[in-house]
């Protein structure tokens, strides 16, 4: 327990030093130093896809779950937090401003409403979590996508937070903010990135880690060693959504405008395709499929005038052709960093080192069967 | 812990490596070279036929003041980039224009989410912006260096509200709008206040979503309550299958739209039972004024389809910029804002356009009658005065 | 009661859309247990083959109910080999793998096709021809206000006629044996010496056929055909085919019958019970998360138990 509670403080302390690292240097942020507008957009942009392809890496990519709904959970944590921002933050921002002085308040509301975000995410990934978890696998792929499709319409049919024509600010009755503050900045997003891994890091390296990879491996032996997987599913499902929420609150503070045209099917979807590109079960795999995925279609831009219309062909056909040859992910299950390197320049090989010194045990168990060829299951 | 910290660090030089280019100005003013003007809009998601109308507008009234020597000597170069359909993609390729392609000028969305936001982004580098087909009021609201060339949806909903009221003495509406689009939702709500402003009554109010297969039920509910009149506000593909059904279930009332409607497609998808319904437009594609003719010559030579209103559109918002930069006599944004804004008359396709204090088109609105695949005039209705400041998100 | 009759007629209607489409989702599942997300785009591309086929033969200036035939059965024939093909090539050479990756392989293969269309075609809806010309004639008039068009009918009767048709196949012939054989235990059917990569291939291309049956029946009631047509379409299919209990054919039809029936209630009678119709999207779903907590297996379904 007390390894537990250090985190918990740990994360605080992070959390704190964000805020005032951010206090101390404004709203432009790290953009004071002169970084053009268009980088430091993809910059913060790159930031938000690593949240959201870190955080489903746990549920898809270590649980073996498959969900296709994270832009959903996204969206109700965009929206959630950008609300409380909108109509519920003037009074105790100016409160606070009079105590603290203007850029700490702000700090202070926006790490206010970026928790309210990942509470409202959370809860929704417990409502969606625990009748779908009890099932097969792919009943969970199904029910988010469902759930994803509901909560936006959900959306459309609110006019509080602008309804179709999107949410900017406040909306007659006119109380609340004109326009939604942009609080979020690359510190904080970047902040929360770092964030988001180490979590995710600390999990999967934990008992609660192993016992989501045997679910993977294999349910029910997993089961018949004594884990209560349905548990430990919305476990990891719910702290998944959360982040999910988290990078929502991100954005909507970042962009200042909210639709659900951002947060339908297709975003899921590229969310899935960075973790599968980067690999599933690995979370510098992650990383890199984030960054990979926002960068890429900008760099797309470039191409002359036939090719451009076809930049999305090339991108699905991209996907299929990295399933073909590398089901497990250009990564697998693999954690790139110095040590990686080495080992890769002493066997090229490249066998799999097994209780290798300074490998953590959950890393080497992390190899998914994806590329074995697994027995379609007798019925 | 080691491998995390390196990725970081792997993430950190990455992102190093990109802040290594330059920040510049923001503006490309005075020089010789060619006029930068970004376009930006759908071309590959669910509405890019929009978008894909409106290029072509843009485009060829690019190369018509080209052809015929640029804007003072200068040529104009239009750098097109895609948002498919996405507001946070629109906002991103909008930073791209201004900061790493140096735009003296944007021209887009057709949907106003996609508008509004961009123009952040436009208002904030205070770069002109021309939206060819956004109605939303709240488009223009975002800032001063924000404009539109065509109607809101306060005025057009009016319109049809006053003609279905005083012309064709209706009492009971049915409405039946897109409950995706702000376009159609906008239309719907400004119909629905200044009909009943007018003693009329609102019967029935049903809604669909683009992509939708079948109407009937809605279609059924709104028989059930016998309107004189339904409004339809929506886009055409929608439109050709709905006027077909209203037919299929013996409903009499007339179809009513807006601009959404005008599409050459719509005649193949809706055929005859479109006979005897009526939008409200900017212009008219059988107006025999020659100006207009020309333009659907011209169009239907180059892309071999004759324009809808969005072509039409997008070509007045490049022929209103180029009559900016003319008159303003340089690409340097303060005094284009201000040329723009003073827009004032302007004989474009679409109607006499002139910018109102709200950055909005002030022009009349016709009302056609659809008969025998063919927009036939009907009357014109123009707007009162100054258009009351509508302020909505909605 | 006019009324409500009308609705039921339109309910029934789309539904039987729904079903065909269904089908198809739930054969694949059934033998694979794979979600064919590719299925809906199958839907378009047989609406879309209808369309080019009409163009090509001349056939849409010669409305008949031969010329819907000829277009019907050929559209069906081109999805089949589409359907065939993607299986050959996209699933099956991942097959052996989780899935997961299948899964995520269908999707890939949904949105190459969607995309493809977009960057061909572009996205603007085209007119498909009215071959029963029941676009420009009023429907047959039952009681009051009810009434029934032509299009509904033949849509009706064709959809009615191949679900049968296709119970005939699974039940009555030696490759429907096979294909329930296959259905029931892959590797026990192989053992038994049937050639289960074949019998895949055919599942494919049966359903596929269905589906493009469904679209190009569709577009004689509902003219306005694009590349993303099948998206909407094909997740509600889907859904009818996990209400009804996916792998069951009968459940199928069911379900896609419901699901039609539900989405044109909530429309008409929705505001009486506090559902407003612009909720009406959403419908579909709602009930496939009912239908998930309450009884997974779906309406005809039958409990599967996994083994070790």
């Amino acid at each position: 327990m007390p390894t537990f509670i250090k985190r918990i403080l740990g994360l605080v302390i992070v959390v704190f030093l964000l805020v005032a690292v951010n206090a101390w240097m404004g709203r432009e942020g790290l953009f004071g130093f002169g970084l053009p507008y268009y980088y430091a957009e993809i910059l913060n942009l790159t930031g938000i896809s690593i949240i959201l392809a870190v955080s489903l890496n746990l549920i898809t990519g270590f649980t073996g779950q498959f969900s296709i709904g994270h832009a959903g959970f996204m969206a109700v944590g965009a929206y959630a937090s950008v609300f409380m921002t909108v109509y519920y933050s003037d009074s105790a921002e100016q409160w606070l401003t009079s105590l603290l002085g203007a850029t700490l308040a702000q700090s202070l509301v926006f790490l206010g409403v970026i928790i309210v975000g990942a509470l409202v995410a959370a809860l929704a990934g417990l409502v969606v979590g625990i009748p779908s978890l009890r099932l097969r696998g792919d009943y969970l792929a199904i029910v988010t996508l469902g759930f994803a499709e509901i909560i936006r319409i959900v959306i459309l049919n609110i006019d509080r937070v602008g309804g179709a024509t999107g949410f900017r600010g406040r909306v007659p009755p006119w109380d609340g903010r004109l326009i939604i503050p942009a609080y979020a900045n690359f510190i904080w997003i970047g902040g929360f990135a770092i964030i988001t891994i180490v979590v995710v890091y600390n999990i999967v390296n934990s008992d609660v880690g192993r016992a989501l990879i045997s679910i993977r491996e294999d349910e029910l032996a997993s089961e018949a060693m004594g884990v209560n997987t349905t548990r430990y599913k919305v476990i990891a499902f719910v702290i998944s959504s959360s982040f999910a929420g988290i990078a929502g609150a991100l954005f909507g503070h970042f962009r200042q405008f909210l639709h659900t045209n951002d947060f339908q099917f297709i975003r899921s979807i590229e969310i899935i395709i960075m973790i599968v590109l980067g690999g599933m079960g690995s979370i510098t795999g992650a990383v890199l499929g984030a960054i990979v995925i926002t960068i890429l279609p900008e760099l797309l831009r470039k191409l002359p005038g036939d090719l451009y219309g076809y930049r999305l062909v090339i991108y699905s056909a991209l996907l299929i052709l990295i399933m073909l040859t590398r089901p497990q992910g250009v990564m697998g299950a693999k954690e790139f960093g110095i040590s990686w390197l080495k080992r890769a320049q002493r066997r090229p090989e490249g066998d799999k080192p097994i209780g290798e010194k300074g490998v953590p045990i959950a890393q080497q168990s992390t190899s998914p069967n994806l590329d074995q060829p697994k027995e379609i299951e007798h019925r | 812990m080691k491998r995390t910290l390196l990725a970081l660090l792997l993430i950190t030089t990455l992102f190093v490596s990109f802040a290594c280019e330059r920040r510049g100005g923001v503006t490309n003013g005075g020089g010789s070279g060619p006029i930068l003007v970004g376009y930006y809009g759908d071309l590959s998601g669910r509405t890019s036929s929009f978008g894909q109308s409106t290029k072509n507008g843009v485009e060829m009234a690019a190369d018509e003041i080209n052809k015929a020597g640029g804007i003072d000597g200068r040529q104009i170069q239009i750098i097109t980039e895609d948002d498919q359909g996405e507001p946070n993609k629109a906002a991103t390729v909008v930073t791209k224009l201004i900061n790493q392609d140096r735009v003296a000028a944007l021209l887009g969305e057709v949907a106003s989410s996609n508008s509004l936001a961009a123009a952040p982004k436009a208002q904030e580098a205070k770069v002109p912006m021309i939206s060819p087909s956004s109605t939303n009021p709240a488009v223009t609201q975002v800032g001063d260096y924000i404009f539109r060339v065509c109607f809101i949806d306060p005025f057009q909903g009016e319109v049809m509200a006053k003609f279905s009221a005083n012309n064709l003495k209706a009492k009971r509406a049915a409405i039946l709008y897109d409950f995706n689009s702000d376009y159609s939702r906008g239309l719907y709500q400004f119909f629905k206040r200044s009909f009943e402003s007018q003693g009329g009554q609102i019967v029935s109010e049903q809604s669909y979503t683009q992509g939708d297969r079948d109407f009937s039920g809605q279609l059924t509910a709104i028989r059930a309550a016998n309107p004189d009149v339904i409004y339809v506000p929506g886009y055409y593909g929608e439109i050709g299958v709905i006027s077909n059904q209203t037919k299929q279930l013996g409903i009499k009332a007339p179809l009513l739209g807006g601009d959404g409607w005008d599409a050459p497609q719509l005649w193949d998808l809706g055929g005859a039972s479109l006979n005897g319904n009526y939008i409200s437009n900017h212009y008219s594609v059988d107006d025999p004024s020659p100006a207009i003719q020309k333009f659907v010559a011209d169009y239907k030579a180059r892309y071999n389809i004759l324009p809808d209103a969005l072509a039409a559109l997008g070509y007045d918002s490049m022929k209103v910029l180029a009559d900016a930069i003319k008159r303003a006599g340089t690409t340097e944004n303060v005094k284009l804002r201000d040329a723009i804004a003073q827009t004032k008359n302007f004989p474009g396709v679409t109607g006499q356009i002139t910018i109102d204090k709200d950055r909005n088109a002030v022009k009349p609105a016709v009302v056609l009658k659809l008969q025998n695949s063919k927009f036939v005039y009907e009357t014109t209705i123009s707007p009162e005065g100054s258009s009351e400041p509508v302020a909505t998100n909605n | 009661m006019d009324t409500f009759v009308q609705q039921l007629i339109n309910g029934l209607n789309i539904g039987a859309i729904y079903a065909l489409i269904a089908l198809g989702y739930t054969m694949v599942y059934g033998i694979l247990r794979l979600i064919n997300f590719a299925h809906g785009d199958v839907y378009m591309v047989g609406a879309f083959a209808g369309y080019f086929l009409a163009l090509s033969l001349g056939l849409a200036a010669a409305p008949s109910f031969l010329s819907l035939g000829i277009v019907l059965v050929g559209s069906m024939l081109i999805a089949a080999v589409v359907g065939v093909i993607i299986e050959r090539f996209a699933y099956r050479p991942v097959r052996k793998y989780s899935r997961m990756t299948t899964l995520i392989m269908a999707i890939g293969v949904s949105l190459l096709i969607e995309n493809l269309f977009v960057a061909q075609i572009g996205a603007a809806p085209r007119a498909f021809p009215d071959f029963l010309g029941s676009q420009s004639q009023l429907p047959y008039r039952l009681f009051g206000n009810a009434a029934i068009s032509k299009a509904q009918i033949v849509i009706f009767l064709v959809s009615v006629a191949l679900m049968v048709l296709l119970q005939w196949i699974v039940y009555k012939t030696k490759v429907g044996t096979a294909m329930r054989a296959v259905s029931f235990n892959l590797n026990s059917a192989k053992l038994m010496g049937i050639n289960t990569d074949a019998i895949i291939s055919l599942t494919f291309g049966i359903g596929s056929a269905l589906a493009a049956a469904g679209g190009v029946l569709t577009a004689q009631y509902n003219p306005n055909i694009d590349p993303l047509m099948g998206i909407l379409t094909g997740l509600k299919a889907f859904v009818a085919a996990v209400l009804g209990g996916i792998g069951n054919i009968p459940g199928a039809v069911l379900g896609g019958l419901l699901i039609g029936a539900a989405e044109t209630f909530v429309v008409g009678y929705g505001h009486h019970i506090g559902i407003a119709s612009t909720y009406r999207d959403a419908v579909a779903f709602a009930i496939l998360i009912l239908v998930l907590l309450i009884r997974p297996s779906g309406l005809l379904g039958s409990t599967v138990q996994e083994k070790v």
